[in-house]
């Protein structure tokens, strides 16, 4: 998030689209309740009328998979119409830049496709810059080139009568929406977007959120409070593990993981640190070697020194061009080249898209360690419906452990705010922390690597290890979660002095050994240590930061800077500069984030400390100007509409291109592992599905499926579908149904509502369902089983995320009718 | 203030149910057996075991659309409640300060008097026990300054509760800034519930929502005429016996004639 949770209190407009926080996120609603109370206006877009929709103000179907084509029909309305936010628009976003000119965009591909290899040469793709090397612009957004002339022509295309084809959404209700959102764009109005998976896990995931960027940055409200652009993320500690590097691609703080030609540290710095000739543009990753090198301190301590490259060549590297994501890890698996699998906190048996393939490529293991609270499907495959024990090799471990309020640790929100938690009882039988369990896994993988070598021991023996009180013999009994959060923030190892500028005084700013007080005191000389850039700030020498529980609201916006403590620098609402204009005025006074009082800013932590005038407020850009044109995604700079891989309609209304061009294919010969096939537009699977939560379980349901009390309210696997549908069908409320695509099916119980509608989708009727993905064979007995054995593998094209959110499915009474 | 009110203001909900899970933890009530049976609402009534129901009603509009309305359902705690009225059993159904209405099941018969009196239906007999159970409005919470654990979970806010003259202010204030058809429902029926509702739409929309909720006229009948007349009745008795003995003297075992 942009923003945070509470800020939902401060909009004027508050849009769920691609998400359910009524059921989802259900204490969000405390905060868009209170905005209503004050006269915001609520809208829902979702194919279901959800709990959500219940409480909005205006709602508005569409058929899954086509949110661009309903968000494209608003960029054209807020052009038409002229409702953006001008001043905003020219001055902090890229809108007067001019394009390359060859850059162009023809039948649904951009310049530059290459259709053999799937992707983009991205080399039109650039500005055009003047003479000192800085982009050229258009301030009165006229020339052709420009983008803002770009980005009018490309959505001049999705008019109302093709986007209501396409989503089958009304015309009229697409009007309401549009009107009612687009009147954010007044400096004094501001909107706010609510989104979670029903946006990102779709083959044009990341450009679904980049359409609602667009038209954030159009209306002038990122920055605002109210506003932003906010991921209601899908775990309560989910945007904390992607900060920490938990994804293939990163380290902690977003910085890149390195590929095999990136050979020394000198090569990764250059590769991967921005470059501006833009005097205003602070370019806040300039400070990538700083961050990386104090990360590898971090990694390797006193083995880390300037002669060895800081140990860089020991950081684990992909291969060029490598994509390690999900879906290829099981790929892999069930290929045969993956041997041992450690599940730890997941349940990949139902989690996972396609998970019938996933069940199968587990028989490939050696063995299989299952870290979690209770069994599931994971553990238990090889005794799994379809499976015999007698065929299946893999040797499974149970590690049982303990759950969020056995043990003390930090939680880092989708508001990115990091808060303490505490132990409240003790761990039943032998489960253990986390932290205890990888603990006393390394001593053992290390004492081996000492023992008996090893093809490439130095990563694992010069590994620092310090996350407890050491004994006599140095050995650490039990780690301990305040020494972690220590070194994420980071300290010295020598006095840290800063000279003056101008008096070229020098001044002891952090002594050898204390901790660092902020990022801005990192350094690219080995002198600190900080597991997490973005995290330094929270575990100083005044203490732990997230465990602070101040309940001043200064502002009177909801900031409350002294609770727990929130990245970057406790900066509640960041691209806060951007809600003010070049003077440093608030675009809207009566909810100021931050202003200038003539000498300081005043209000929420600024990206920035320089005066008003002095930089542009995308500080994480090198160009400093938010991005309506996208420099750096895989399939496009302007998201364009494509069909999801699995649809009801023979041609995609906007383009020849049927679906995105650039995702990753794995049913082709010699992509998959043979268990991936799609069924586009084929009458055995007539209708649109997609998977969802309800409120009463938690993920897939390994913790809530053996609540009495939750699954009480939810016992078993349902199907929602419209009267008309199951009118044809010849299906009741209640009666046993089989749900069926490609890949596998799955029995349920079918809920007849009038919440689901036929559409009529370019002429014709389309008929969609759904489906949540809580439920296992595990437990209970008659509950059902995941709803993933049904869900496609393939993945967004930026980011790898399954498509789980559009796929084709039949549904019939089971029995027959 | 004493007199507490529950406020439950429908607009807000979303139904988590929350409220419905925290009310089984804080009075050890079991889950119930359940299927999924073509809607949500489960367990698909109040029970002896749930004494906190989310009601989802679904309402077809003339233009295609829908409503989806949710409405917590348990006791709703009347000034004049019908069950203690009609409850034989001294002590058992009780009233306290707060205006909590509290069945104690230990001294229940299974006479299911208060079931059939309660204006809203709302007290269940447990089948294995034939004892009566149902809300308590949290008494072992709020006399101890503690809100009810529906209150205290609900994360939307729409169950609130404290003084009855604030929150009464409170809903018709809510109300009228709603507007349309939205309604104060509880205050005025049965001398006042101690649970009143905002409620957006027309009160018959909701399911199992009584329009006008009464006490039984039967009970009104028993209760406060035949039942005065009858202890009327047993005084006059009383007393002709109390005349009778001063009059004619005990009654000696020998006049039996044994």
């Amino acid at each position: 998030m942009s923003n945070h949770w509470n800020d939902f209190a401060n909009a004027d407009v508050i849009l769920i689209m691609g998400g359910n926080p009524a059921e989802n996120h259900p204490i969000s609603f405390r905060w868009v309740n209170k905005a209503v109370e004050k006269g915001a206006t609520l809208i829902c877009v979702d194919p279901r009328f959800t709990r959500s929709a219940a409480k909005a103000h205006i709602y508005a179907r569409l058929r899954s998979g086509t949110d661009i084509a309903f968000l494209g029909g608003m960029i054209k309305y807020i052009l038409d119409n002229d409702l953006i936010q001008k001043e905003y628009v020219v001055e902090y976003t890229n809108a007067s830049f001019l394009i390359d000119e060859k850059f162009g965009f023809e039948d649904g591909l951009f310049s530059g496709y290459d259709p053999k290899g799937r992707k983009y040469d991205r080399s039109t793709w650039k500005y055009q810059l003047e003479a000192n090397g800085l982009p050229k612009m258009d301030k009165t957004l006229q020339n052709p080139h420009c983008v803002y002339q770009l980005l009018k022509k490309h959505y001049s295309r999705y008019n109302l009568d093709i986007v209501s084809q396409i989503t089958g959404t009304p015309k009229e209700d697409l009007l309401k929406v549009y009107k009612a959102y687009a009147a954010t764009g007044k400096p004094d109005k501001v909107g706010t977007i609510l989104y979670a998976m029903g946006w990102t896990q779709h083959t044009v995931g990341t450009q679904n959120i980049r359409t609602m960027c667009i038209i954030q940055l159009l209306l002038g409200n990122m920055g605002m409070a109210g506003g932003g652009v906010n991921a209601l993320r899908g775990e309560s500690n989910v945007q904390g593990s992607t900060d920490y590097g938990l994804l293939f691609h990163i380290l902690t703080g977003y910085n890149p993981v390195p590929r095999a030609s990136d050979k020394t540290l000198k090569d990764y710095i250059e590769k991967y640190t921005p470059q501006t000739k833009d005097p205003k543009s602070l370019n806040w990753w300039k400070n990538r070697p700083k961050y990386i090198i104090s990360f590898l301190k971090a990694m390797y301590g006193a083995n880390a020194t300037k002669e060895n490259d800081f140990g860089y060549g020991w950081l684990p590297k992909l291969d060029d061009g490598q994509n390690a994501s999900w879906l290829m890890l099981f790929d892999q698996m069930a290929k045969g080249k993956i041997k041992g699998f450690f599940a730890w906190g997941q349940n990949p048996a139902c989690s996972s898209a396609n998970a019938g393939k996933v069940r199968k490529a587990l028989e490939n293991l050696d063995w299989l360690v299952n870290v979690n609270l209770f069994d599931n499907e994971t553990g238990s495959f090889w005794k799994g419906p379809g499976k015999d024990p007698s065929k299946i090799k893999t040797e499974v471990f149970m590690l049982p452990c303990a759950a969020s309020f056995e043990k003390e640790g930090s939680l880092t929100n989708s508001g990115r705010l990091m808060q303490w938690r505490y132990k409240a009882v003790n761990p039943p039988g032998q489960a253990l922390p986390d932290l205890e369990i990888i603990h006393e896994l390394f001593m053992k993988v290390r004492k081996l690597y000492k023992e008996k070598g090893g093809t490439f021991p130095e990563p694992i023996l010069n590994l620092s290890w310090n996350y407890g009180p050491k004994g006599p013999d140095g050995s650490i009994k039990h780690p301990n979660p305040h020494y972690v959060a220590k070194e994420i923030n980071g300290y010295t190892t020598k006095d840290l002095e800063v000279e003056d500028p101008k008096t070229k005084v020098k001044t002891l700013v952090v002594k050898a050994g204390q901790q660092v007080p902020s990022f801005a005191f990192l350094q690219d000389d080995g002198s600190t240590i900080c597991g997490n850039w973005l995290y330094c700030g929270s575990y100083t020498e005044a203490g732990n930061m997230a465990a602070r529980r101040g309940k001043a609201d200064p502002t009177g916006i909801g900031l409350y800077p002294g609770w727990a403590w929130c990245w970057p620098v406790n900066r509640r609402i960041i691209y806060n500069r951007a809600s003010v204009n070049w003077e440093g005025k608030p675009w809207d006074p009566k909810r100021a984030v931050i202003w200038w009082d003539g000498t300081k800013w005043v209000g929420d932590v600024p990206d920035g400390p320089q005066p008003p005038g002095a930089i542009y407020p995308f500080i994480m850009l090198p160009e400093g100007h938010a991005r309506l044109f996208g420099l750096g995604l895989a399939d496009g700079p302007f998201p364009e509409h494509y069909e999801p891989l699995e649809c009801p309609i023979e041609k995609n209304l906007m383009s020849s291109q049927k679906f995105n061009p650039t995702a990753k294919l794995f049913g082709e010969p010699g992509v998959g592992a043979g268990a991936d096939k799609y069924l586009s537009c084929d009458p055995r699977f007539p209708l649109v599905c997609t998977t969802y939560r309800v409120t009463e379980h938690w993920q897939t349901g390994v913790m809530t499926r053996w609540t009495p009390w939750l699954l009480e309210l939810e016992p078993q696997l349902f199907v929602e579908m419209s009267k008309e549908l199951a009118k044809e069908k010849g299906i009741k409320s209640g009666d046993r149904v089989i749900v069926k695509s490609a890949r596998g099916e799955v029995e349920a119980k079918a809920i007849v509502t009038d919440r689901f509608k036929p559409f009529k989708i370019a002429g014709q009727t389309v008929h969609q369902v759904g489906i949540p993905w809580h439920f296992g064979w595990v437990t209970p007995p008659d509950g059902g089983d995941s709803a993933n054995l049904l869900t496609p593998t393939i993945g967004d094209a930026n980011t790898m995320i399954p498509e789980s959110k559009a796929f084709m499915v039949n549904v019939e009474k089971k029995g027959g009718k | 203030m004493i007199e507490k009110v529950m406020l439950v203001d429908v607009s807000k909900c979303t139904a988590c149910r929350a409220c419905q899970v925290a009310c089984k933890q804080w009075n050890k009530l079991p889950a119930e057996k359940t299927q999924q049976h073509g809607t949500h609402q489960n367990p698909p009534d109040l029970s002896w075991a749930t004494w906190n129901l989310i009601r989802f009603t679904e309402v077809p509009l003339k233009d295609g659309g829908v409503k989806w309305l949710f409405r917590r359902e348990a006791c709703l705690h009347c000034t004049d409640p019908g069950c203690q009225r009609a409850c034989p059993v001294p002590g058992c159904i009780v009233k306290t300060p707060e205006g909590a209405v509290v069945i104690n099941s230990e001294l229940c018969i299974g006479c299911k008097m208060c079931v059939n009196s309660c204006p809203f239906e709302i007290p269940r007999i447990n089948p294995e026990n034939n004892k009566a159970y149902k809300c308590t409005f949290c008494w072992d919470r709020i006399s101890h300054g503690l809100i009810p654990a529906c209150a205290k979970v609900c994360g939307p806010g729409a169950i609130t509760f404290g003084d009855k003259d604030v929150m009464i202010a409170r809903a018709y204030a809510r109300a009228k800034a709603l507007g349309g058809d939205a309604t104060v429902y509880g205050d005025k029926y049965v001398q006042g519930t101690h649970v009143i509702y905002v409620l957006p739409e027309k009160v018959r929309m909701y399911e199992r929502m009584v329009v006008n909720p009464s006490i039984p006229i039967s009970l009104i009948l028993w209760k406060d005429i035949l039942k005065p007349l009858s202890v009327l009745a047993i005084g006059a008795a009383l007393v002709g016996t109390f005349f009778h003995y001063v009059i004619k003297g005990p009654k000696r075992p020998e006049e039996g004639g044994e």
